[in-house]
């Protein structure tokens, strides 16, 4: 399964990927997940193997659609119960560091 | 006013922000409202708790199919959603879901009228997505309200084909006036129903390719869109003239400060790693309910503006007037028809019914003048029952109660005094009261008669038919 000519080509730039997730991993784990990230995505590049010419793409294993709710509105949580899981909560507003631009 | 320098060409386009009118939110049930108290219309799809399951407000893709048809878009018949990540605080899923590349709407225009030149600017697509919550700043922390979380919020994006400020503005209006003509969106600017963001771009005159474009985001006034962008232009010019460039960036409009400042540039831009969302099956639009949504759509603004030019052989002027708001020109059509009498409807409606609720700030919804009262105060008119200053004190009596105009003419003695003998006797006294005038007249200033007209009508409370004070008076001071 792990293809090295895969795994050389198919190159993932973790550290990358670990800022727009907010994760902050040490140069071992950057390492491993190198080389685990860069194994899966050889297993599923499996797939490029495969001709879909004239195949629609589709986002969904399951042949339904069009799963709508009517527009009608209805109570939700009450507060207490929206803002039991907060950190901190003041006036009912869910209280976050300072959120700077 | 909004070319300062003539050898330099601005491209702009919007990103505009639309909340769609529906009672609930566009994933879950929670009422879709402004001003409640914070976090009161949550639950645990718009908060974001695992295992939520977001499930699609019909309304809401009738309404953004609804626009899209508005503004001569191709439907989008095989459309889904996909999710956009990023992290904030007012984002409690850290992804918004909204459409990437299989949008509900595709293309479309909008005409715009700037100084009397009418221009076309082309729309690139409109999706939906969700709105994201509230945040509030304090000293050392902020606060979220999630009450908007979740509101369905269509995205309409323009290719960059403005040239000035001004056309900007009118894109705005024009796009408010039209998605409120639809009932899409009440495009209530104070409860943040509009919000867009800008991208503008300056090029030497004569140059191809567009400049580099800076982007100005989340404006919520169209008198701040065209101040962010008179400055923000002129900045860019001034850059170009001293051999500098434009950098790609995210630029903030400081409204109190009247300046845009940089927030970020290119290099550390978003990666929102869309992906098709999960949790949402596609939608598939048929041709026919496509059809059904077309044959059900309001007559443009534009369109109607032209049509009551033709048909009620109204100035341009005043179509543009009458056509501003769908309720006026609604109330203007029945009152038209039910009169007959075009011009009168629209004189009524311009000057009495549009005075009187902009003196008391009302909303013409709440109008107690009915179309069939206003009518019927014309035909009084018309037929010479009541005298134009009497149709006044009536109009101003229906819109303080309501009610039915000539029975307020009965019950207060209003009709027209066409009485010749009493007449006769206010034009011997207005005679008598004035002789120099009387001279005059009869010395041959005809004008002066008017004053005495004036007299008679001011004696009988605006009662005296005019016309028949005009004869009584000429009779007396000529016989
Ligand atoms: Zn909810």
């Amino acid at each position: 399964m792990n293809d090295n000519e895969t795994s050389r080509t198919g190159a993932v730039d973790v550290a990358y990927v670990a800022r727009l997730a907010r994760l902050s991993l040490t140069p071992e784990e950057t390492a491993q997940f190198q080389r685990q990230l860069e194994d899966i995505l050889a297993y599923v590049g499996q797939l490029a193997a495969l001709d879909v010419e004239g195949v629609e793409p589709t986002a969904h294993a399951v042949p339904a659609r069009n799963v709508f709710r009517e527009d009608v509105a209805r109570p939700g949580l009450p507060p207490e119960e929206a803002l039991a899981n907060a950190p901190s909560a003041r006036q009912g507003l869910f209280i976050v560091p300072k959120i700077v631009e | 006013m909004t070319s300062p320098a003539p050898e330099f060409l601005a491209s702009i386009g919007l990103e505009t922000h639309v909340q769609l009118r529906t009672a609930s939110k566009l994933f879950c049930g929670c009422a879709r409202a402004f001003g409640a108290p914070p976090n009161t219309l949550v639950c645990p799809v718009c908060l974001g708790l695992p295992g939520a399951m977001p499930t699609v407000n019909r309304e809401a893709v009738r309404l953004t199919v609804r626009a899209g048809l508005l503004l001569d878009c191709e439907i989008g018949l095989r459309s889904k959603f996909d999710r956009k990540s990023y992290f904030y605080p007012d984002m409690p899923k850290n992804y918004q879901i909204s459409q990437y590349d299989r949008p509900l709407c595709i293309g479309g225009k909008l005409e715009i009228e700037v100084g009397g030149a009418r221009k076309t600017i082309r729309l690139t697509r409109i999706h939906l997505e969700e709105d994201v919550g509230k945040s509030l700043h304090f000293e050392s922390s902020s606060g979220v309200d999630f009450n908007r979380a979740g509101a369905p919020l269509m995205e309409i994006v323009s290719e960059p084909d403005l040239a000035t400020p001004d056309e900007a503005m009118a894109y705005l209006l024009a796009l408010k006036q039209i998605l409120v003509y639809g009932g899409i969106s009440d495009a209530n600017l104070e409860e943040g129903n509009v919000r867009c963001d800008i991208n503008v771009s300056v090029r030497p005159a004569g140059a191809t390719r567009l400049g580099t474009k800076a982007e100005i985001k989340n404006m919520n006034t169209f008198k701040g869109v065209h101040r962010a962008l008179t400055y923000e232009i002129e900045r860019q010019i001034r850059v170009l003239r001293a051999g500098g460039a434009i950098r790609q960036e995210t630029r903030r409009w400081d409204d109190a400060a009247g300046r845009t400042e940089a927030m970020r540039s290119k290099e550390d831009a978003h990666d929102y790693r869309y992906f098709p969302e999960p949790d949402l099956l596609p939608i598939e639009l048929t041709a026919e309910e496509v059809a059904a949504w077309r044959a059900d759509l309001p007559e443009r603004p534009a369109a109607r503006r032209a049509r009551f030019v033709a048909a009620y052989g109204l100035p341009e002027y005043d179509a543009g007037v009458l056509t501003a708001e769908k309720a006026i020109a609604d109330y203007f059509e029945a009152v038209a028809r039910a009169c007959g009498n075009f011009k009168a409807a629209s004189n009524w409606v311009m000057t009495e019914v549009l005075r009187a609720l902009g003196e008391r700030q009302m909303d013409i919804a709440q109008l107690r003048v009915t179309p069939a009262a206003l009518a019927a105060l014309i035909g009084l008119v018309e037929r010479k029952v009541i005298t134009m200053p009497t149709a006044k004190e009536v109009f101003a009596h229906l819109f303080e109660r309501g009610g039915d105009p000539e029975a307020i003419v009965k019950e207060k003695g209003l009709a027209q005094v066409s009485d010749t003998g009493a007449i006769d006797a206010l034009a011997e006294a207005a005679i008598a009261a004035h002789p120099s005038v009387a001279a005059d007249y009869r010395a041959g200033k005809k004008p002066a008669l008017q004053f005495l007209v004036g007299q008679v009508m001011k004696a009988s409370r605006g009662k005296a038919n005019p016309q028949l004070a005009a004869e009584a008076l000429k009779r007396k001071l000529e016989g």
